[in-house]
This record gives C-alpha cells, structure tokens and sequence, in this order.
C-alpha cells in the first residue's frame, strides 16, 4: 500500500542524527483522539522549526498522527518502530 | 494555559481542529460573553457557550420560569418552575460544565444600568422578546462598541445578524425605529415552533464562538432569515445608513432611550 507517510520517514531519515529534539512527549496509555490531542497541544507550544519527539505504543496513533500532523501543516521527519510495542516520531514544527 | 486532563478530553474535538487548536480554546476560556434573556434563545445560546467552555458567561432575566417556556427553552425543568431563570439556567449550565463562571442577573435591564452591565464583557447576545430592550442593547452595543449578536424569531420565522459598531450597520440601519406598540405580535400572541430557537441560538453562538475566535465571516451587514416551514435560509444585505441616528455621521441618539413600558404588556 502506497504510504505518503512511510516517504516522509525515508525522506526525514537521513537528517534524523542531525535533529535536535527541542520537546519529548510520552502519550504510551493514550487513545485516539487524545494522541493527536496531546501532540497537537505539545507543538503548539513550541517555535517554528523546533522539533517534536512523541513516544507512544498505540499502532492506529503511529498511522494517525504523522497523517495528521501533515494535514496541519507540519513535517513529519521520522516514524520509527523501536521496540515490541513503541514507537518514536519526530515531527518539525512548520506553521502555527 | 495548561488544561487538564478532564480539559483534554473535554474539548478534544475542538483542539483537534485546526482553526481552534488549543490556542484558541485558550482564547475561549477567557472569553466574556453577557446574553440578555435566559428564555427561548438565550438557553441555546448559554447552553452551547457553556459546553464549548467560554470564561464568563452573565444571563439577565426578569422573569420566572413558566410550564409554557418548557417547550422551547431547554435549560429550565419542570422541577425549577417558579424559580428565576437565570438561576434555572445557571444551575443547567454548571452541571453541564464547571470550568464556566455563570452570573446570573435577575433584574430588568434598563437605560440606567445597561452600559455598567456590559463594559467588563467581549460580546453580547441579544435573545431578548421585545422591542425596546432589542433597541436599547443595540444602541448601548454602538455607543461602547461591543460586538453585538442580535436574534429573533416568531412562529416558524428567525433572524440574525452581527452588529460589529465601527465596522458594519447598526440595527438602527435596519430599522430605524421600533414599530408601534401592538403592531408587531410577540411569540405568546402568534405562537412560536419550539426548535426554532435551537435553530437561531445555534447560530448565535457560532457568531460568538467566530467572534471570539477572529475565524470565519461574520453576519457583519447580512441579516440571516431561516424559515422552518420552507426548510430555507436567506441572507439579505443590509447597508449602513450613513444618517443612521445611532451610527451614522452625525448621531442624534446620542442617549440611551427607555422606550414606552406599553410595550412591556407585549411580552
């Protein structure tokens, strides 16, 4: 299946070492929409070009926040699977 | 501002979007909204602006709740018959939501205290049934420039409009002065459908929520007619009247004006 996301995360791989993290959240419990909710909330705060790590272990909130982190605007530099049951995304802060 | 996990959930859906988010959410909760009437439209508009989570939200009321307001005006009960109705209502409001500061204002407004009333508040709402409290809110809104969202409705028929002074007309521009006293019925002489409050409220308090929001176009020199029977809304242009007596160039009201209290048997 053809995922925009996926290309997002290819694309951003290259410039991951140099990112620096500007914010981290942990949303591991949460459910849909508040993944989105919390990560929305936590970009909101930040400055434009910062960037955003976001722990969680939901599988849809790994699809569905790159997705609609780009829907907003921002760009969506990595989703990486890092264990059993995690995953880290990091997205940059585009447009407020 | 940092909300609460219950604040999280609560307006989810309203952070979720992107012309809100939880900046504007933020400009909600301090948000101040004075509605005038706690009966047919001023409960949808008070019970929508209480769930969406606006600050401080004041009703000014004169009279108690009735059996015959119950099929329209949704915040009061039959247990709080005989009760006030800005306390019927205020007690709704904050069981529904109690990040919102209700006051509730029992008393009529008059010429004398309506400015005082309103200086402390962003926008107003007019839900008033009568038509000298209609006029007196609308020349009290332009002679302190407060955002005014007007409503009315009369059996299967409703209108709004927004009355940003400064910017667009005036109700005045609409129609200059009130009509005659036993000319137009009131909703207890001619009748009124119960949702069609819910109808106009509804839109009331969007315009306060845009407002409030600085998102969207206003009902800034439209007025929005809604017919039930006919299932259609109409917007009619309406231009502001350079001669206006209230905001036109050179204003002869220049005076709050309480209008003849025959009207008051109208209501």
């Amino acid at each position: 299946m053809h995922d925009p996301v996926m290309e997002e995360k290819d694309r951003g791989r290259c410039s991951m070492e140099k990112n620096i993290v500007h914010k981290h959240i942990n949303i591991k419990g949460l459910v849909c929409p508040y993944t989105f909710v919390k990560s929305k909330l936590a970009i909101e705060g930040m400055e434009i070009g910062q960037v955003l790590e976001i722990l969680l272990d939901s599988e849809e909130a790994s699809n569905n926040i790159p997705k609609s982190m780009v829907d907003h605007g921002q760009t969506v530099l990595s989703v990486e699977k890092i264990n059993d049951t995690d995953w880290l995304l990091l997205v940059r802060k585009e447009k407020e | 501002m940092d909300f609460t996990d219950d604040q999280v959930m609560r307006y989810s859906r309203h952070i979720i979007l992107p012309e809100v988010g939880g900046k504007g959410q933020e400009k909600i909760a301090q948000a101040k909204v004075f509605i005038i009437g706690a009966g047919g439209l001023g409960c949808p508009v008070g019970f929508y602006l209480t769930a969406a989570g606006v600050g401080t939200i004041a009703m000014i009321d004169d009279d108690v709740v009735e059996m015959s307001n119950l099929q329209r005006q949704i915040a009061h009960r039959v247990d709080t018959i005989g009760m006030p109705k800005v306390e019927s209502a205020r007690n709704t409001f904050q069981a529904l939501n109690p990040d919102v500061n209700i006051i509730a204002l029992k008393q009529r407004i008059s010429n004398h205290d309506i400015l005082d009333l309103i200086k402390d508040y962003d926008v107003v709402v007019d839900g008033s049934d009568n038509f000298p409290t209609r006029y007196l809110v609308n020349d009290a809104c332009v002679m302190s420039r407060k955002p005014l969202v007007s409503g009315a409705i009369l059996r299967f028929e409703g209108q709004v409009t927004t009355i940003i002074p400064g910017e667009g007309p005036c109700y005045r521009c609409l129609f200059e002065e009130p009509p005659p006293a036993g000319l137009v019925p009131s909703c207890q002489e001619a009748g009124v459908l119960g949702v069609l409050p819910g109808v106009i409220g509804g839109l009331q308090a969007t315009e306060v929520l845009k407002i409030i929001l600085k998102k969207g176009e206003l009902l800034t020199g439209e007025l929005l007619i809604y017919s039930a029977l006919k299932t259609t809304f109409r917007k009619v242009k309406v231009p502001k009247n350079a001669s206006c007596p209230v905001c036109g160039n050179t204003p002869t009201i220049t005076e709050l004006i309480d209008y003849d209290e025959d009207y008051c048997s109208l209501r």
